[in-house]
Order: C-alpha cells, then structure tokens, then sequence
C-alpha cells in the first residue's frame, strides 16, 4: 500500500517536471523571439532595408543593409539550387536504384556524417580549395561553401519525402513497363513534389542563417553584389559585426538586421509547412 | 556514393592545408601545449581544446536531462494534439539562426548571469573556485555559452530521443502497465533501459552538434585563451579560434596551417562521435 503511494507521488513529481522541461524549451523560443522583435522593431526603418551603408555607416552615419538582405538571397539562392541538383539525384538513388546493399548503407553512413560536420569546417575546407583554385572570397566561393552546408540536409529531408510515396504507386507503374527512369522522375518526384519543396525551403532557411561557413569564403563588402567573383555581404554577418562596433546606434542597426533575418527564417519556415499541406491535395493519397 | 567521397575529401583537404604545421611541431606539442603566440611561432591547442570541452559539457549538463524529460513527456504521455502543437515549435527553434541566438545570449542571457546568478553563486559557493565570479564578472564566460548552447541542441536531441522512445516495442509497455506498476516506474524500469543506447547515441548527436556551433558561442563566451577554472570565466573554444582569426591568419608563417590544424582536429572528433551514434542508432532500430 506505502509503496503504491510512493509511486504516485513519483508519477505526479516526474510529470510536472516533464511539462516544465518542455515549457522551458518553448519559453525560451518566446523569448529568443520576444527579445529580437522588442529590440528589432524600434531600431527598424525604411531606409535599414532599402540602402546600402553610407560613407561612415558603421561609426552611425546613415544607410542600411540593402547590401546583406540581397547577398544573403543571392548566396541562398545559389547555394539552394546546387544542394538541389546534388541532392535530389542521391537521394532518388537512394531511395529507389539501390536496394539494402552494403555500399547503399555506407553512402547513408555518409551522408549522416556530412549532416553532423560543423559549419565552420565546410567553411574552412571552402576556404581552402578556393585558394587551390585561386579563388579570392567571392559569392561563388560562399555559394561552394554554403551548398557543402545544405547539401546533407536536403538529402536528408528529400529521402525522408520518398519514404512516403506510396509503394503500390511505384509497383503499379513498374508493371506498366516502365523504366526505373520513368518512374522516378514522372511518378516519385511528382508524388513528392510538395514535400521536396518543403525539403528546399528547410535547406534554404538553414543556408540564410549559417554564418560560419560564409564568414571567409563569401566575405562582405558594402556593395550590392554585381560579379559572382567579388565580396558580398550576407545578413548573419550584417548582425555580427553591426554587434561587435562600440556605438549603440549601430548596435541597434545589428537588432534590427537580426529582425530582418528572423522574419525571413520564419516566413521560408511557414511556407515550408504550407507547401508540403497545401500543395498535398494535388497527389495521389 | 559521392556523399562518401565527399568526406574523404573533406579531411584530405583539411590534411593537406594542415600539413605544414604537422609536420614542424610535434603532435604533442601542438596539443597539449599551452602557450598560444603564433608570432613567435607557438601554437599549443590545449586551451582551445579545454574551452570546447567546458562550453560543451555544461551545454549538455544542461540539455540532457531536460531534454531526457521532454523526450518522454512527447513519446509517452502527450495527447497527439499536443505533439501536433509542440513539433512545429520545436522545428522552428531548430531553424532559428545562430547569430540569432547569439544575439538572445548578449541580451538576455549574459546580462542575467551579471546581474543575478553570478552574484548570487559567488556569495552562497564563492569559497569553491568553480563558482567563483572574482576573475570574471562580466557575465560572458562558460555558463553563457553553455546555457545557449542547451538551447540550441535542445531540439535535435529531443527529436532524435522521441524517435528512440518511439522504437520501442509496445509489448514492453503492455507487459511493464499489466503488473499494476504506474505509467513513470514503467518508463523508468523498462523503457529506459531498453532504449538506452539510443539515449546516449542521441546525446552523443548533440554534443557533436554543439561542438562544432561557431558564432552563438563565440559572440558570448568571452574569447579569452586560458583554461577555465570556474562556470563564469571566460573560455575560447576551437571554433572560435578559426572564426577570429581567419582574416589576418595570411600574414604569419604557419598560422593558416594551425588554423586548419585546429578545423581537422573539430571534424574528426566529430566525424568520430557521428560515427558511433549513427551506427548505435542503426543497431537499435535493427533490434527493435
């Protein structure tokens, strides 16, 4: 009977203390998110986002962050696309060429281990193979970089995708005759589609954010980016040196550069959700 | 298979650009050595390697028992409704930018420390060094980059913990609840010990993770190259000795060596910890 008491009081304890150790983790999103809005919000302006620096911006002159918000879309974008061309065939080969084999068993071995490998590291690994190629830091070097960065995460989150399309729509159209080609481009991928866009915009949130591995391969510079061969500023760089300055007028700039970054994190992380339940009604179930 | 070239590539590259240093310091020297004066040719890891390791493992000692709680409140008792709301939130505190948090950790976390827990250890435990703030008052140290570093592992530990509850056979649970024990004493007796390697793999995941995040930990650690003696000084792990110091590194002899030295050594450790938690996870999910 004691012990039967005892047990209950255990279960209530651990379960309140298992309902805190969530609500901690959530709280603490809050209030990532609470501190950058209430920071960000009244340091932003038209001008944060619709100008580049001016002569004097990071001692307080005027100006704003144009330069980061378009390098960081443009790196993105690039680093996207190849992660995208890369990946996409690993994982269509994963999922439906390669059966259980060993060698399929170690590429995924592989892959895991690329997905663990600190930013940081492709970055400086990036770094290097540019000055192999006599590559000064540049777009193209960060897009490199930054695609060594997404490329495991899109692989990851497509084949988690082609898990999903149903085995009997494969097998059904194996039996019309057609070619392993045929039915991993015309039925798999088109099956998948809305959750490989969701998988894209989940690699492209990630790649916006990294920092680490643009820090020397794309560089930053005050300019819009003209040349995929010269500098080019990015945001998560715009908030940390912004941070790093002395003055408290550019220190804010760097709040609201951090504002700006979020909200195009959130914005790609709702859509990333939407596309793979909007876009859902247009499969086969 | 050009995933697993990839890796290969990866360290040989790193191999190569690190060579330099390999080859004119002793292996020893550069990791045990405790003076860091790349100008006169120095280049000892070891306080870079102890600041890693301090920032890390009070990132875990933070995040391993939350995230072990919360882990099971989602695999085992949280209605489907609730996981509904919670998994979103959690992806999004996974997808939150580094220097995001880093920011978060200059703002809120290290003020928090300054004001309140740092005096309030070093006045009820100040005599033990290890709570002392006395060399370092100012909040950025350890402890900061420890308590961002929780935050940020904290989902992927979670997720891959959840997965790792959920493996487990539903017999077991049946078999433990017929006994007449309650659903906590079934979790501890049973399913615990049962997904224990999965445990740990997922907490050997995060630690990886955490060792190699770059710019959170470097905008609130402190920067300074020392061993820590105490939660509230300031470290300089690894990652944040690349980061620093990639833009003059051209000019020394050496140092971009040291520098992809210091990236080689972070990558095999990691690749090394990856390794065994993946292949730990694989057998799990083979037995199960």
């Amino acid at each position: 009977m004691k012990r039967d008491v005892l047990w209950r009081i255990e279960e209530t304890v651990m379960r309140v203390l298992m309902i805190g150790a969530t609500a901690l983790a959530l709280g603490c999103l809050a209030l990532i998110l609470g501190a950058v809005v209430w920071k960000g919000l009244p340091a932003m302006s038209l001008a944060m986002v619709t100008q580049c620096p001016q002569g004097g911006y990071y001692t307080g002159a005027g100006g704003g962050i144009l330069n980061a918000i378009l390098g960081s879309l443009y790196l993105a974008v690039g680093a996207t696309l190849v992660a995208l061309v890369l990946g996409l065939p690993i994982a269509l080969y994963l999922q439906l060429y390669a059966g259980r084999s060993r060698l399929i068993e170690f590429v995924r071995l592989a892959l895991d281990v690329l997905w663990g490998i600190p930013s940081i590291v492709y970055g400086a690994f990036g770094f290097g193979l540019m000055l192999l190629i006599g590559l000064r830091a540049s777009l193209l070097g960060g897009i490199i970089a930054l695609s060594l960065v997404e490329l495991p995460i899109m692989c990851r989150a497509i084949e988690e995708v082609l898990k999903m399309v149903p085995f009997e729509l494969t097998e059904s159209a194996y039996a019309l005759g057609t070619t392993r080609w045929e039915v991993a481009w015309k039925v798999v991928v088109r099956q998948a589609l809305p959750g490989i866009t969701s998988a894209i915009l989940l690699a492209f949130g990630r790649g916006i954010g990294d920092a680490a591995s643009v820090l020397f391969t794309a560089g930053y510079t005050d300019h819009l980016p003209t040349s995929p061969l010269r500098p080019v500023a990015s945001l998560p760089l715009a908030v940390f040196f912004q941070l790093a300055t002395p003055f408290p007028s550019v220190q804010q700039r760097a709040y609201a550069s951090a504002l700006v970054l979020t909200a195009i994190v959130l914005i790609i992380s709702v859509l990333a959700r939407l596309a793979s339940t909007r876009l859902s009604r247009f499969v086969v179930k | 298979m050009g995933a697993a070239v990839l890796v290969l590539l990866i360290s040989a590259g790193l191999l190569v650009r690190a060579w330099p240093i390999l080859r004119s310091q002793p292996l020893k020297e550069l990791l045990l050595g405790r003076t860091w004066h790349p100008m006169q040719g120095a280049f000892g890891f070891w306080p870079f390697i102890v600041g890693t390791l301090w920032v890390t493992a009070m990132a875990m000692a933070i995040a391993v028992p939350l995230c072990t709680l919360s882990a099971i409140y989602l695999a085992e008792y949280a209605a489907p409704g609730v996981g509904r709301v919670v998994k979103p939130l959690m992806d999004l505190l996974a997808g939150i930018p580094s220097v995001v948090y880093g920011l978060w950790g200059v703002l809120v976390v290290v003020p928090l420390i300054r004001e309140h827990v740092g005096p309030w250890m070093d006045r009820h435990l100040g005599h033990i060094a290890f709570f002392s703030t006395s060399a370092n008052p100012t909040g950025y140290g350890v402890l900061a980059g420890g308590t961002v570093l929780a935050v940020m592992v904290f989902p992927i530990i979670v997720s891959v913990m959840e997965e790792v509850f959920r493996s487990v056979p539903d017999g077991l649970r049946e078999a433990a609840l017929a006994l007449g024990v309650t659903r906590w004493i079934m979790v501890r007796k049973v399913l615990l010990r049962r997904a224990f390697p999965g445990v740990i793999a997922a907490v050997v995941l995060g630690f990886s993770r955490a060792l190699g995040e770059t710019m959170a930990v470097l905008m609130v650690v402190g920067n300074v190259p020392q061993v820590p003696r105490s939660l509230f000084d300031a470290a300089y792990p690894l990652t944040a000795l690349i980061a620093n110091n990639y833009g003059e590194m051209m000019s020394v002899p050496l140092y971009d060596a040291a520098l992809m030295a210091a990236g080689l050594l972070l990558l095999l450790v990691v690749l090394g910890f990856n390794l065994l938690a993946q292949l730990v996870l694989k057998r799990m999910g083979k037995v199960a």
